[in-house]
């Protein structure tokens, strides 16, 4: 058993203290001395120190009463009919700056009171133990024995056993009604809107984007063409996974997997981040790599989007390109792989 | 005895001297050290690659002071290739990169690191434009852009906020106020930039940042950027300090800091004993 | 002066005139007997101490979001449905977003108050969180979840977690930008779930992500699920707080069996409901002064744009962090399907792990001192040494987890580089939280010993005397006994020794395979414990001059004067 001292009661064993001989007449522990005696405040022995403690008071809550004016007035004086910000921020500060006023006056006002004029004589209250009493406890047991006696349920096996079946599964349609949430994935998780002959267009103008205006060290965001609010698609669940990138690098810089995709040292990726799908959009013209800012996971576009930095673990799938008679850029196939985070079924 | 050293025990004493100090050293540096200046105020020059005697003017400042690095006749160079020089080739960069580089401060070069930051502008405007003229007469490269794009007043912020969210938000913030880049690079904050230069920039793609050619992004568009970057950085903040306009991680800050301190040291006069 | 007639009834004071004020109180006493229930409760004594009021700032904080929110739902409408927006924000006009968006820019811009209306809510949210942890900690520092309050103590981390929830699902439903993200984020870590997570994925967002069913699903939990439970969590919190009483400060006077303190009537009427006020009214000064989750700047959520600095709100901070410092090569193929480790530790096992941790706590400490007496006296926290450590050794952890949540910020206000942050933070996180703990626990320690040598010693005066022998002596006065009461009063606690394999009588002790890992977590804990001064030390140290070597060192090993056991135990040389 731990050897626990407590405080105030006799203990036979204490070891640190084996050595030290007790003297006869001192006790084992400390004796708690008492409550200190009370020390007056200001305001209970000095007249005009209670009468400045009210008058204290009273102006906290005298002030309160302004700031609730000042909130109101602050309502009213600013229309925000078409607000610019500045008279934004003015109608903010009057009417939060009076509600301050009007809460805090009343808050430090009663505080004040009490610390400086309610009585301040520490008082003590008994605590009884959480713990009931071993008759009580008896009393209680005895009380529940016999409500499960009458009821029965020891001497009638047969109800037992079938509600607690009943019970056990009476939670499943809660379950069960939940199924329609939502539909099954299916395939939809893999699926884009990417296919050999949709344009690339750009991101947000929808101008479709020709091969020679993108030049060296720059990126353009682009969509599938015919990816609208308007259009019949899921707008943003579309976005959500057809979002990518072109950039322009030297042929040779040109990862030999992504060669067959890319056109003229022009290179398409999905945009979405294999980690948990935000958009890798900071493009390092300097190093050619790109950063997530949301985890730092950082691909590096002469490897084929490999990841070299950070929680990802699969490369942006790349998109392939061609151009099409007029010079518009345009997929040649789908992703040549899964956009977006990875999920159980991946493969 | 000084009256004010007959307190010299009190229990504040030192605290206070404490932050007398740290008032007076922080009062010298911004004394002596130079404010980082907004670009540099353009000026009614023009670079005009055209005009020979400019074009002198440029040359021989660029030879006293940029062709250490860049090379006497701008064709830059790598010390690893075994040359002497150890700078980007400036043949083609055009007018608007000389500009901005210079015209910010972040050309000469003051230390090398991973990246140049901006400093106070070196030369005033004129030779600023000089140099400009110069390596535009190199070979044709992005010309300064003309003033009717750069007024704010012409652009639409609506368009421009749409545009710099897809294009520019995911380094620079949704609010221009910066952010990082991989090994030490960032973006810089878009605040007190003039308009001239967040063309050029945009223009030109210094240093990590992509290059926005008319392609990408038209004029008329950059000034929509423009004008939403003008109406972001100056407009006032309506729900009251912008705190940095970084997010939630300094206003997390603020919370604890002002709001837990604050409701704390309430807590701590609520159950003080009064005097 | 009455009649010596029984009387049919009792003798009922007749007050001249019956005022309104007697008669509301007898109408609620006949009703729900009123006057019980003052008398039970009005005079209830409660213990004074600001860091009592950490739990108030936060249930105040509840009681203003629930206030603020209310306000909010007049004029937010949960729909993700797009519309084009054409409210007093300028450069938002004629842009597609979801009419959530639309109507929250609106209360800012168009609804006067509204904007400090969401600001107090948002701000109020932000010190919710914080408090309920500030308040835990000082709970947990304090050893207040002792029996019989390890129930409390499960209630408030279950709080906690669900505040954190509430807290994402709030600020989530103005569907901007930033808050977007973070749904997008919250989306993968549904889907790396083994087995069915593209499927719970689905049936959560009703379909693909973003898809139109998750603002409405959003708006019930975060305005009636959550709330709801955290009420009747909140209430239950309170009522075992009344019924268990408050806990209070050793010191004296107050011992385990009483409270010291003032009554619920008048003072703390006026202190606790004064706060409420205090509270509220700060949170009403922030939400005038400091802007917070500027959403029209924001811009509406799109997958396509992302800001740089793309963090939540900072009490899910320490799981942004945890993401962030993942590897890569935690993603596995096994057999055709995909397991993303780098996802599910820092995002379900992590969090899952802590909760688990912080709600078992109370039992585990239990287990290893072997301790199951009611407690109604707080510790000092240098009085538990190896708690105080665990404590400080768990905040250091998860604070480095928090900082690392922001890295980028940090990496652009102080010029460094991110790449290089993450991995100090890496190796931060484990060479850290050990280190944390052994300097608190040796602090703790020292303290303790400070506290024995005071008591012992008594506190220098700086009247410093010579002897005629030439030496120099300080004098020490004797701690007066209120102050020495709070340097001794609490519990020495020593490990448990191992039992005998038989007991008295010769029959085996039957033990259970658990007893030598129950002895090494209690050897753990109080191996090197310091024990409070006994009066017999006392008298010791004053009744023989360099007799200080027949003092114990408090300590389990026993001090033995002039052998080398002194010198090896460190035992408090009372040197002068």
């Amino acid at each position: 058993m731990t050897q626990i001292v407590p405080g105030g009661a006799s203990h036979d064993e204490f070891p640190g203290n084996d050595v030290v001989p007790r003297p006869a007449g001192v006790p084992d522990r400390f004796e708690n001395p008492g409550l200190p005696e009370h020390r007056p405040r200001l305001a209970d022995i000095d007249r005009k120190a209670a009468r400045r403690a009210e008058l204290q008071v009273s102006l906290f809550f005298v002030l309160s009463s302004a700031g609730t004016v000042l909130t109101i007035v602050g309502y009213f004086v600013f229309k925000l009919d078409g607000a610019s910000a500045t008279e934004l921020e003015a109608s903010n500060f009057l009417i939060g700056f009076g509600l301050f006023l009007t809460l805090f006056g009343i808050g430090v006002g009663a505080v004040h009171w009490a610390k400086t004029l309610m009585p301040d004589h520490e008082m003590i209250e008994e605590r009884h133990a959480v713990e009931s009493t071993p008759q009580t406890k008896a009393d209680a047991a005895e009380i529940i024995a016999d409500g499960i006696d009458e009821s029965g349920i020891r001497r009638r096996p047969l109800i037992l056993a079938s509600l607690g079946g009943a019970l056990a599964i009476a939670p499943l349609p809660a379950i069960v009604l939940l199924k329609d949430t939502g539909p099954n994935p299916g395939d939809s998780l893999r699926t884009t809107l990417w296919a050999n002959g949709v344009r690339l267009v750009q991101d947000p103008t929808r101008n479709p984007v020709r091969a020679s205006d993108i030049v060296l060290g720059s990126i353009f965001h682009v969509l599938p063409e015919g990816l609208t609010v308007e259009s019949e698609y899921d707008y943003l669940e579309e976005k959500a996974k057809a979002a990518a990138i072109v950039i322009r690098l030297e042929v040779s810089e040109v990862a030999e997997e992504a060669r067959p995709g890319s056109y003229a040292g022009l290179v398409a990726y999905s945009k979405i981040c294999t980690h948990m799908g935000c958009s890798v959009a900071l493009y390092e013209q300097t190093t050619q790599h790109l950063l997530c800012p949301c985890h730092q996971s950082t691909f590096d576009l002469r490897q084929n989007c490999k990841v070299i930095f950070g929680p990802a673990k699969r490369a942006l799938p790349q998109l392939p390109i061609g151009v099409d008679d007029e010079g518009y850029l345009l997929a040649t196939g789908g992703l040549a792989g899964t956009p977006g985070p990875s999920f159980w079924e991946l493969g | 005895m000084i009256a004010i050293m007959r307190h010299r025990r009190h229990r504040l004493a030192l605290p206070l001297l404490l932050l007398v100090g740290l008032f007076a050293a922080g009062l010298l540096y911004s004394a002596i050290v130079p404010r980082a200046v907004a670009s540099t105020e353009p000026s009614t020059a023009v670079a005009d690659p055209d005009n020979a005697e400019q074009v002198a003017y440029g040359r021989e400042l660029f030879l006293s002071n940029c062709s250490t690095c860049h090379g006497f006749n701008a064709e830059g160079g790598d010390v690893a290739d075994g040359n002497q020089v150890s700078g980007p080739s400036l043949i083609g960069v055009g007018a608007a990169s000389v500009d901005f580089q210079v015209g910010t401060g972040r050309m000469p070069l003051q230390a090398t690191g991973p990246q140049a930051p901006k400093r106070m502008p070196q030369y005033p405007d004129d030779q600023v434009k000089a140099m400009a003229a110069y390596i535009a007469s190199l070979a044709p490269g992005p010309a300064i852009p003309e003033d009717r794009w750069l007024d704010p007043a012409g652009g639409d912020p609506g368009a421009g906020g749409e545009i710099f969210r897809v294009n520019c938000a995911m380094c620079h913030n949704f609010a221009g106020s910066g952010g990082a880049l991989t090994q030490g690079k960032y973006a810089p904050s878009l605040r007190d930039v003039a308009p001239t230069h967040v063309y050029s920039a945009m223009l030109t793609g210094p240093q990590s940042m992509p290059v926005f050619g008319d392609d990408n992004i038209t004029p008329q568009q950059k000034q929509d950027i423009i004008a939403y970057l003008d109406e972001v950085t100056t407009e006032s903040s309506p729900g009251g300090l912008s705190l940095g306009l970084l997010g939630p991680v300094s206003e997390g800050l603020v919370g604890w800091v002002v709001g837990i301190g604050g409701l704390i040291a309430c807590a701590v006069w609520l159950g003080a004993k009064s005097s | 002066m009455t009649t010596t007639a029984p009387a049919s009834r009792p003798a009922v004071p007749r007050a001249t005139k019956r005022t309104t004020v007697d008669k509301l109180a007898d109408f609620a006493d006949s009703r729900i007997g009123a006057a019980q229930i003052v008398k039970g409760s009005a005079r209830k004594i409660f213990p004074d101490h600001w860091s009592f009021m950490l739990g108030e700032v936060a249930l105040y904080s509840f009681v203003i979001l629930l206030l603020s929110g209310v306000f909010l739902t007049f004029f937010y409408i949960p729909s993700a449905g797009l519309v084009q927006y054409d409210g007093a924000y300028e450069p938002l006009r004629g842009q597609w977003v979801s009419e959530s968006y639309a109507s929250t820019v609106d209360i800012s811009w168009d609804v006067r108050g509204g904007l400090l209306m969401r600001q107090i809510h948002h701000w109020a949210a932000l010190i919710f969180v914080a408090a309920t942890i500030v308040h835990m900690a000082r709970v947990f520092f304090t050893g207040a979840f002792r029996k019989p309050r390890e129930l409390n103590w499960v209630i408030g981390a279950l709080l906690a977690l669900l505040a954190v929830f509430e807290g994402f699902a709030g600020y989530s439903l103005p569907d901007d930008l930033l808050s977007g993200t973070g749904l997008r984020i919250a989306s993968a870590i549904i889907l790396a779930i083994p087995i069915i997570g593209s499927y719970m994925s689905f049936w959560v967002f009703g379909g693909q992500f973003p898809g139109e069913s998750f603002i409405p699903r959003l708006y019930t939990i975060h305005v009636l699920l959550l709330p709801a439970i955290m009420l009747a969590l909140i209430a239950a919190h309170l009522f075992l707080v009344v019924l268990h009483k408050h806990t209070q400060y050793p010191g004296p006077g107050r011992t385990n069996k009483n409270v010291v303190g003032y009554p619920l009537l008048p003072v703390y009427a006026a202190k606790a409901g004064g706060f409420f006020f205090i509270v509220f009214g700060v949170i009403a000064l922030m939400a005038a002064t400091m802007q917070i989750n500027p959403i029209w700047l924001y811009g509406p959520y799109d997958p396509s744009p992302i800001t740089a600095g793309s963090q939540p709100d900072w009490y899910m901070g320490f799981l942004d962090g945890a993401v962030r410092m993942m590897p890569g090569w935690l993603e596995f193929q096994i057999g055709g399907y995909t397991l993303s480790g780098q996802t599910l530790i820092p995002a379900l096992i992590l969090p899952g792990l802590l909760t688990g941790l912080l709600v078992m706590y109370p039992w585990i400490e239990q287990w290893a001192t072997g301790d199951r007496r009611e407690h109604h006296l707080l510790d000092r926290p240098r009085n538990a040494p190896t708690r105080t450590g665990l404590g400080v050794m768990g905040l250091t952890f998860y604070c480095i987890l928090w900082a690392n949540g922001g890295n980028d910020i940090i990496a652009t206000e102080f010029n460094l580089s991110i790449n290089d942050i993450t991995w100090f933070t890496r190796i931060f996180l484990i060479v850290l939280p050990p280190l944390a703990f052994v300097i608190t626990k040796r602090i703790c320690l020292g303290l303790q010993r400070r506290d024995r040598e005071r008591v012992l010693h008594g506190k220098e005066t700086g009247e410093v005397f010579r002897l005629e022998s030439g030496e120099t002596l300080e004098r020490h006065e004797p701690l007066p006994e209120a102050e020495r009461w709070l340097l001794v009063q609490h519990d020495g606690y020593t490990p448990i020794e191992a039992a005998s394999a038989t007991d008295a009588n010769g029959v085996r002790r039957p033990g259970t395979p658990f007893d030598g890992v129950k002895r090494r977590l209690s050897r753990f804990y109080f191996g090197d414990a310091v024990l409070p001064v006994t009066p017999a030390e006392l008298a010791a140290a004053h009744a023989v001059q360099g007799g200080h070597e027949a003092i114990g060192n408090g300590g389990t090993d026993h001090a033995i004067s002039g052998s080398a056991d002194v010198a090896r135990t460190g035992a408090t040389r009372l040197d002068h």
